[in-house]
């Protein structure tokens, strides 16, 4: 589904990735984890698609095709999606209109009709159960006001909205409580299926008590310096990122 | 990440006037120029009785000693009132007894522009006083509405039918020494709509004033005016389009409201004038005055206006609150874009005691836009009680336009509670991405985006208004962000 090769990036000419190889295949769940500053939400950005992190080098190919050539909302509608690790508030833009807009530019996208604002008002009503949404957060500006939970929240329900084949999730346990964290991975695991695929990028192991990943990257100074099956996030959580280094360090010694 | 804004901005910026075609219409025009002679042709043309004409000299001669003012943060051309055609009509029977009298290629021209003349291809009860170039062409659901004893008709038959009526009232809200634009209306306009709602009636429809500017060379001076008697209240609406040309063309329209004890009026504009090219090349110069009194007690007067169009706008619709508990509101979005200017805002005047006042006021500039919002909060010494808010909000695409507030406060009674808020703000090149991630253009997202900020203005628009201004916002804005 994703393949990305040797993938480079540099901000503002400052190498953040440092040649990435990663296979996503469908059905997977990944998690990438790493200290602070290691180029995790990079990782996501250029994925996703954001200009400021500027690919230097590699290939990043889905379903096929170079997602590095298309353009943020091509890879949304082909797909795509980002949790963001800080969702963005947009004054005045309710829930209700800024997702009928991104589903019905979906289904543009695939040659479907839009959707009536009936079926549309269902399809909000049946997936905010499922992320256990507040009815009254879909009538509210998008994030605007919104508890740093409700963000989350908000971002697992636009997620399970828009049915995505691969989701990034970017630190989306960040700042949540541990009821907020099992709703959240909750719809995550909701959302699984043979066909679809998630990278889930975080700072702790506590998600992947909720999300069991197929595979465990640990992304260290913009290389994946290790990668494992779910145990690695244990191992992760006792001994700390420290180790890692070391590891990292030695070899580079040698 | 500034880089990245300046191309976003540089992409949105080429949208397309939708309205700017020309109808080749056989046209009655009078020589150019503006002198007594003039004056005295267009009060014939319209059969008018002596004390109108009276008026109007009155007004050409006032206008002569005045200056065009100078104070609006606008950097207007020099205007060559000498160059200008002030009456033009299309031909047509004296007084069009059915459609099929009305010029076909006049019906296709408003057909075109989506405002039907026939009454039953109106889908929702929206009455319209069609005015092109200096004549109304067609008033429709006169005659059901005046079955509820409301006149809507054009301001030329309302002089003929009700001049008793028009004579009481013409003049008292803006009078015809006003200003440098409104005296040089009084002087010459040439039709608009007149409306009177009698005691105690509900207008059950909404009436609408649709102004076209189709010929070249010439200016629309229009005038409207409405009174709205005890206990009733009506809702009007007015828009307005133009070809495309690389001339300015004069607009300077008058509109008087006068409301009398517990009646309302609410006044609604989107305002779609040719705005000239992306390079600053032609347009309407849009210089009106509107202004409405309260003079019965619990009166109240609302403007609404989506400024999107003109070259140039100078424009500010005023409540003078002079009834006790009376209240005045204006509610407005102005859009720049390219080289357009706009100093636009509102006075508010509070003369009777517990009056009070709301101004929300949207700016939103972008390409090389200037945007200023000016307006004037006055609580004279007699308005006890008196309140206002003002909110005004600018919003940039870019860094190339310009947002200006320019508040004025003038309160001389101490029980007056006055509260003024003002934000600035950038549409954020994280939001278009937001958006960009949920699957939607920058285009539709700044669409989006904009609506949303101009959203507590446009909810006060009637219902299809709403629609289309929003569309037009989205319009305005093309090519401003990519």
């Amino acid at each position: 589904m994703l393949v990305i090769k040797n993938l480079r990036a540099a901000i503002e000419g400052k190498a953040i990735l440092k040649g990435i190889t990663l296979e996503v295949k469908p059905g997977e769940i990944h998690a990438i984890m790493g200290p602070n500053g290691s180029g995790k939400s990079t990782l996501a950005a250029v994925l996703a698609g954001r200009e400021f992190a500027e690919v230097t080098e590699g290939t990043v190919t889905y379903l096929g095709r170079n997602l590095l050539e298309m353009a943020p909302e091509d890879r949304s509608k082909e797909g795509i999606f980002l949790g963001f690790q800080y969702p963005i508030e947009i004054p005045g833009v309710s829930m209700v209109n800024f997702m009928k807009t991104a589903v019905n530019e979906h289904r543009k996208h695939k040659g479907l009709e839009p959707l009536s604002a009936s079926d549309f008002l269902k399809l909000m009503r049946e997936k905010k159960e499922l992320v256990e949404i507040d009815s009254k957060l879909a009538n509210r500006s998008v994030n605007e006001g919104f508890s740093g939970g409700e963000k989350k929240k908000n971002e697992i329900f636009q997620m399970a909205i828009l049915e995505p084949k691969l989701a990034i999730l970017d630190e989306t346990d960040s700042g949540l409580d541990i009821d907020a964290l099992r709703i959240v991975a909750n719809g995550v695991n909701r959302l699984k299926r043979p066909d679809n695929a998630a990278i889930v990028i975080t700072h702790y192991q506590r998600l992947l008590d909720y999300i069991v990943p197929d595979v465990v990257h640990v992304l260290y100074d913009g290389r994946i310096v290790k990668t494992a099956g779910k145990e690695l996030a244990l191992e992760l959580e006792k001994k700390g990122y420290d180790w890692i280094k070391q590891d990292v360090e030695k070899k580079e010694v040698l | 990440m500034a880089k990245n804004q300046d191309n976003i901005i540089n992409d949105v910026t080429s949208g397309d006037y939708k309205y700017g075609f020309y109808s080749d219409i056989e046209m009655e025009q009078i020589p150019k120029g503006l002198n007594e002679d003039i004056i005295h042709i267009i009060s014939k043309k319209k059969n008018e009785p002596e004390w109108l004409l009276e008026f109007r000299l009155k007004a050409f001669r006032h206008w002569q000693t005045m200056k065009m003012p100078e104070w609006a943060n606008l950097k207007i051309p020099p205007i060559d009132y000498q160059g200008i055609i002030y009456y033009s009509a299309p031909i047509q029977k004296p007084s069009p007894e059915s459609l099929d009298d009305i010029d076909p290629e006049l019906k296709k021209t408003f057909d075109k522009l989506g405002i039907p003349l026939e009454e039953q291809k109106h889908l929702s009860g929206v009455a319209v006083d069609a005015v092109m170039d200096s004549v109304s062409v067609k008033t429709t659901f006169r005659e059901t509405l005046a079955e509820s004893g409301i006149i809507f008709c054009s301001f030329s038959d309302a002089v003929k039918e009700y001049p008793e009526l028009v004579r009481r009232y013409l003049g008292t809200v803006v009078p015809y020494t006003d200003n440098f634009f409104a005296t040089l209306n009084s002087a010459v306009f040439s039709d608009g709509s007149f409306c009177y709602i009698p005691k105690g009636v509900r207008c059950p429809m909404e009436l609408s004033t649709y102004f076209r500017i189709n010929a070249a060379n010439t200016g629309q001076f229009e005038r409207t005016l409405l009174v709205a008697d005890e206990e009733s209240y009506v809702s009007y609406l007015e828009g307005c389009t133009a070809p495309m040309r690389d001339e300015n063309q004069l607009h300077a329209a008058i509109v008087e409201i006068i409301v009398e004890n517990n009646a309302e009026v609410k006044y609604s504009t989107v305002q779609n004038w040719y705005p000239g090219d992306k390079n600053g090349k032609g347009g309407i110069f849009n210089f009106v005055t509107k202004r409405g009194l309260c003079r019965g007690e619990n009166s109240k007067i609302s403007w609404t206006q989506v400024e999107t169009g003109s070259a140039i706008t100078w424009k500010y619709p005023s409540c003078i609150l002079r009834g006790d508990n009376s209240t005045g509101e204006f509610y407005s979005v102005a859009v720049t874009n390219h080289y357009q200017q706009a100093d636009t805002g509102t006075k508010m005047i509070h003369i009777g005691k517990n009056t009070k006042s709301t101004i929300v006021s949207k700016g939103i500039s972008a390409g090389r836009g200037q945007n200023s919002y000016r307006g004037l909060v006055k609580v004279l010494k007699n308005a006890t009680g008196a309140r206002n808010f003002s909110q005004c909000d600018s919003l940039l695409l870019g860094d190339k336009c310009g947002a200006h507030t320019f508040p004025y406060l003038e309160v001389e009674n101490q029980t007056a509670i006055v509260e003024h808020e003002a934000t600035t703000s950038k549409i954020g090149e994280d939001q278009i991405f937001y958006c960009n991630q949920r699957g939607i253009s920058t285009e539709d997202a700044i669409g989006l985006i904009v609506n949303g900020y101009a959203r507590e203005v446009i909810n006060k628009l009637p219902m299809e208004f709403a629609v289309e201004a929003q569309k037009l916002l989205q319009i305005s804005l093309e090519g401003s962000v990519g």
